[in-house]
């Protein structure tokens, strides 16, 4: 193994074996900065990242399509506001993961930590384990798919996309949502206020279907999931309601 | 913010190096409170004899001939060690009750940090690095500890609020987060009798949980009643003699991620104070449930 500070090496230099950077050995801002440098077009697509020990906001900012493999766990905004880039997290991931990514990919073999996804606006979010609170809370356009189960309140102020959960969904699923659409295969603990139970229709399928396959996700059918959205009654103020305030 | 730790041991060989990770994993969180630092670390000691760890402003000028004038009111041998700010004194554990009140006369500005058999409590302004070293806590050995490093907001950062807080023979409590009904669990507590020594809002909930242990429910049970009866966001870990408990609030915003092997359990505010234990790499990692009690006895 070694370490190579981008910051420092020839940018012209083409070096088809992934870059390794051994985080017990350079500053995550070191990593960072290397991987904020890149140049359009690079041949060094590939990246490594090793001993990151928790640490955070890991890969946060990344807008290259390269692919980042970060060996360990990883704490608070790993891969945030990421774009086009591929990032793989071989084990967990602390809170924040993958927020407000615009593009790309994020894949976490563990488990993620609370608000993953997080008012995220587009790319793809694969949690292999299962997430805990708060996951696509005021998500916008992300897809999130989560082959385990997620904690209470998560899907809280969903905007836009999908998310999307193999197992089941805590207290509180997808309180004051907007318009994105949550599929829950397992059980619901409890639905938030104005989130309801909705028809799925073939274009749903057709969502699953390509998202399931995107997440590499085989062993389970779309139609064994329901759907769930806004019932659209918080829209616009009542005045019936306006003893609550 | 508030960084916590916590190593709950299980596997007796590991019991000499207590103080030294313990002692790393609460620097790995300086960054989650700059403001006080303090540590908790339960030892065997030996039979019939109790711990009661004192700290004054004034170390020098309390803590000289205090031996000898706390063994001759309470009529027995006292013997103590000093470090820093701290001291702690060994009298047999039934004169506990005793040699406590007979400091509070004898040195009026001295307080008393914890007291039982197996509890030692250092706590003090500033960072993690500077309070262990202060101590010596690296060197210190024991069957289990919790650690704290505190971002003050509910009230001033003295050493009195610093964390760990103990109401209770060989009891103490660590917090992140922040209670709203502080005040009146306060005010209630005093009603029965209890005694505060701050404004704090971590103080209320360890005397909270002391109380209902005092009136006969165990750690876990006491931690129970604590979800029902405490108002605001809180993640706790808690120590008692011979076990270690976590529990967070319904939201769970604070955050908190546990390991266990067949060595250990340990607890962490983030991963990263985890990461270096031994053995991590084929841990258990979880992060606690919400209104979930957690708690391990030996």
């Amino acid at each position: 193994m070694h370490a190579t500070n981008l910051a420092t090496a020839p940018a012209s230099k083409v070096n088809y074996e992934p870059k390794v950077f051994d985080l017990s050995k350079i500053t995550l801002r070191e990593f960072n900065q290397a991987l904020h440098s890149i140049q359009d077009g690079t041949n060094a697509t590939s990246w490594e990242v090793i001993n990151p020990k928790g640490s955070h906001a890991v890969a946060a900012g990344a807008e290259h399509p390269i692919s980042i493999d970060v060996k360990g766990s990883v704490g608070y905004y790993c891969g945030g506001m990421n774009q086009k880039s591929t990032i793989t997290v071989h084990g967990s991931a602390g809170p924040g993961v993958g927020e407000n990514m615009m593009s790309g990919t994020i894949v976490v073999k563990g488990d993620a930590s609370q608000y993953a996804g997080a008012t995220g606006r587009g790319g793809l979010l694969v949690i292999e384990g299962n997430a805990s609170s708060r996951c696509g809370i005021s998500m916008k356009g992300i897809n999130i798919v989560v082959r385990g189960n997620i904690g209470h309140m998560s899907a809280f102020m969903a905007q836009s996309g999908n998310l999307v959960v193999l197992g089941d969904a805590g207290d509180a699923f997808g309180d004051s949502i907007y318009e994105a659409r949550l599929f829950v295969r397992g059980k619901v603990k409890s639905l938030g206020a104005d989130c309801i139970e909705k028809e799925m229709r073939p274009e749903h399928i057709e969502i699953l279907k390509d998202l399931l396959a995107k997440a590499g996700i085989t062993d389970v059918k779309p139609e064994e999931f329901k759907r769930y959205g806004s019932a659209r009654t918080l829209y616009n103020f009542n005045i019936d309601n306006a003893d609550a305030y | 913010m508030c960084g916590i730790v916590g190593l709950f041991l299980k596997d007796k060989k590991l019991e000499p190096q207590l103080g030294a990770l313990l002692s790393e994993m609460l620097v790995t969180m300086t960054d989650r409170g700059p403001d006080s630092a303090g540590i908790a670390i339960y030892g065997n000691g030996a039979k019939g004899h109790g711990k009661l760890t004192i700290q004054s402003p004034n170390p020098e000028a309390d803590f000289k001939g205090l031996d000898a004038e706390l063994g001759k009111k309470i009529g027995t041998k006292v013997s103590s060690i000093v470090k820093s700010t701290h001291a702690v004194f060994d009298v047999p554990v039934e004169k506990l009750e005793e040699a406590r009140a007979a400091i509070t006369e004898l040195r009026p500005n001295a307080r008393v940090m914890g007291a039982g058999e197996a509890i030692e409590i250092y706590k003090e302004v500033g960072l993690p690095a500077e309070v262990v070293k202060r101590f010596d806590v690296t060197k210190m050995s024991g069957s289990h500890g919790i650690g704290h490093t505190r971002m003050a907001t509910e009230s001033a950062v003295t050493t009195l609020g610093a964390h760990p807080f103990s109401t209770g023979p060989d009891q103490c409590l660590v917090h992140n987060g922040s209670l709203s009904n502080h005040n009146n669990l306060r005010r209630e507590m005093i009603r029965d009798g209890m005694r505060f020594e701050t404004e704090n809002d971590t103080e209320v909930a360890a005397a909270y949980l002391s109380s209902k242990i005092a009136h006969g429910q165990n750690l876990g049970e006491a931690l129970e009643s604590s979800l029902n009866d405490l108002d605001g966001f809180f993640t706790f870990v808690v120590g008692t003699k011979n076990g270690f408990g976590v529990v967070r609030d319904p939201i769970a915003c604070k955050p908190a991620v546990m390991a266990e092997t067949d060595q250990y359990v340990a607890f962490g505010s983030e991963y990263r104070a985890l990461a270096n234990l031994p053995g991590i790499e084929n841990a258990r990692v979880w992060e606690p449930e919400p209104s979930t009690v957690y708690f391990w006895e030996h």
